[in-house]
């Protein structure tokens, strides 16, 4: 009797800790976003500040995440199909930014391209300013995301058997041709798979760009800097009326990786 | 073209993780060792890792026993009926959509000083925004869903055979858990507990948001950071970023030589 009372408790206790954690907190955000109802969220989310703030962050999460399958695609290649010198600490560096800490890979950045290191100062003098500026943000977007791609593909391309690329070899073919017609549909999936959960890493980014990014107000200043900003002037309305946009974009990203991956079953 | 794409790919990595990395540990000595401890031992720098290190300790805690608690329910438990556990499933991976800037904003809505519960704790005497509390339950928000996911697919790997054998010999439920489940899932619960304490470890956003960063109270190692380097003292923020990096580091080794191991086991069996 006492074992099923400590089972009852424990599952109530469990089910409480689920709702009060993770559902109670992420109905607030919706809920205080429309507290004022539709009128007042409109007029936060359309002030031109905040709309502007939404655009940017899309756009350049959108660039960041093509760079991403460009890059990721050629590193997990590499690493699948070629062995050399230094492949183990390649692949080790390849997870290195998600162990880092965000604020650490923004100062990173803030560091290397500031004025005080050479490399900034070399940069600076032939012209080209890669700090507070729309291509930093990319920079650090591009940071962050970097294993997802990778790591995405390569298992996709371990599948691949070699003696698909020789036969194509064999029968002729060139590398280009087989390139297109036989590895690059085996793991658009994956670099698919990949790109999306870039994307919404992205889009979600704070710590890495805050430093790096200038934060100039329609220029510069990506969603969630807004949102942040918003938290430091006591405007929680206006805070949670973009977060809910942000949540729902990230929710919906989210949701279409997982019904994609699970009609094709386990790809990620 | 190997050789191209050999040399593409390490001067990708050079350039956008090597060099950066490195540009924190010439930072951090640019006025030599004295100014790097000085930095280190300053006492807003030891308040700070000391928070750090409190939180990670709580979190990790707290997500081991929930998580193995949660997973074992999701996988053996009948009583979640079949069309809950979807609704449960994707509830367990929200964490991961949630923008760290919100999980921050989700805390000070929900405990605020302006809020139903942040009124009755401060009644009481607790304050949970802009103190400790805070902090520790956006952390746990974001860790969630890590524990579970490295649990839950190694239950049901392993099947319920060998569970069922142990109840019908006349074992208890703890006992069962403790002789027959967790041998099995014991490598998965550590690996979770590491990821765990990389996260906590490494979480700003919203801990940035729910603290208030104030400097000596609510400062945790990657918020003084952030703060140092707002402030331009480059020498003191890349000081604290190069501890937090070579920790993030071992961490990051530790994984990859479980994971190898684990990859040994399966090849051997």
């Amino acid at each position: 009797m006492a074992s099923q009372a400590f089972k009852a408790a424990s599952r109530s206790l469990l089910i409480a800790y689920l709702l009060l954690l993770v559902a109670l907190p992420i109905a607030t955000v919706y809920v205080k976003g429309f507290s004022l109802g539709w009128q007042p969220f409109w007029e936060e989310i359309s002030g031109s500040v905040a709309w502007k703030s939404i655009l940017l962050t899309i756009k350049l999460s959108v660039v960041s995440t093509l760079i991403q399958a460009v890059i990721g695609t050629i590193i997990a290649y590499v690493l699948v199909r070629y062995s050399f010198r230094g492949r183990t600490l390649l692949s080790s560096l390849v997870d290195l930014p998600f162990a880092l800490p965000t604020s650490v890979a923004g100062l990173m950045f803030l560091t290397l391209l500031g004025p005080q290191s050479p490399i900034g100062d070399w940069l600076h003098r032939i012209g080209i300013e890669l700090l507070y500026n729309q291509a930093a943000i990319v920079i650090g977007l591009t940071f962050v995301t970097f294993p997802f791609v990778v790591r995405t593909v390569q298992p996709l391309l371990e599948q691949l058997d070699a003696s698909e690329e020789q036969a194509s070899y064999t029968l002729g073919a060139g590398r280009g041709f087989t390139f297109r017609h036989v590895v690059f549909p085996a793991i658009v999936p994956g670099i698919l798979a990949g790109s999306m959960l870039a994307f919404s890493r992205a889009l979600a980014e704070f710590g890495a760009i805050s430093l790096i990014s200038g934060n100039l107000p329609g220029k510069t200043m990506v969603v969630s800097v807004f949102i942040y900003g918003e938290t430091q002037n006591f405007r929680p309305e206006g805070a949670a009326a973009l977060s809910a946009v942000l949540l729902t974009l990230s929710l919906a990203v989210l949701w279409t990786i997982n019904a994609l991956t699970r009609r094709k079953g386990r790809l990620a | 073209m190997k050789k191209l794409l050999i040399g593409i790919a390490f001067l990708i990595i050079f350039l956008l993780i090597m060099l950066p990395f490195a540009g924190i540990a010439v930072g951090a000595f640019e006025q030599g060792p004295g100014a790097f401890w000085k930095a280190l031992v300053r006492p807003e720098a030891l308040h700070a890792m000391y928070l750090s290190l409190i939180i990670i300790v709580t979190v990790t805690a707290l997500n081991a026993v929930v998580g193995v608690y949660l997973s074992l329910e999701m996988v053996r438990g009948s009583w979640i009926g079949r069309w809950v556990k979807p609704v449960v499933n994707a509830l367990i991976d929200l964490p991961f959509a949630v923008s760290p800037v919100i999980a921050g904003l989700m805390v000070i809505l929900l405990f605020g000083p302006d809020s139903l519960m942040g009124a009755f704790f401060e009644g009481h005497g607790t304050k949970i925004v802009y103190a400790l509390p805070g902090m520790v339950i956006a952390t746990l928000f974001i860790t969630f869903p890590l524990m579970v996911r490295e649990v839950v697919p190694l239950l049901q790997e392993i099947g319920e055979q060998s569970e069922e054998a142990s109840k019908t010999l006349g074992a208890g439920p703890w006992r069962t858990f403790f002789q027959i489940t967790w041998p099995s899932i014991r490598w998965g619960v550590v690996y979770g507990l590491v990821l765990t304490v990389a996260r906590s470890l490494g979480e700003f956003g919203s801990i940035l948001v729910v603290s208030g960063n104030i400097m000596g109270k609510t400062q945790t190692a990657t918020t003084l950071v952030y703060e140092d380097a707002e402030n331009f003292d480059l020498v003191s923020a890349n000081s604290v970023a190069l501890v937090l990096g070579a920790v993030s580091i071992a961490i990051l080794l530790y994984l990859e030589w479980m994971k190898k191991r684990k990859e040994a086991q399966m090849h051997a069996h």
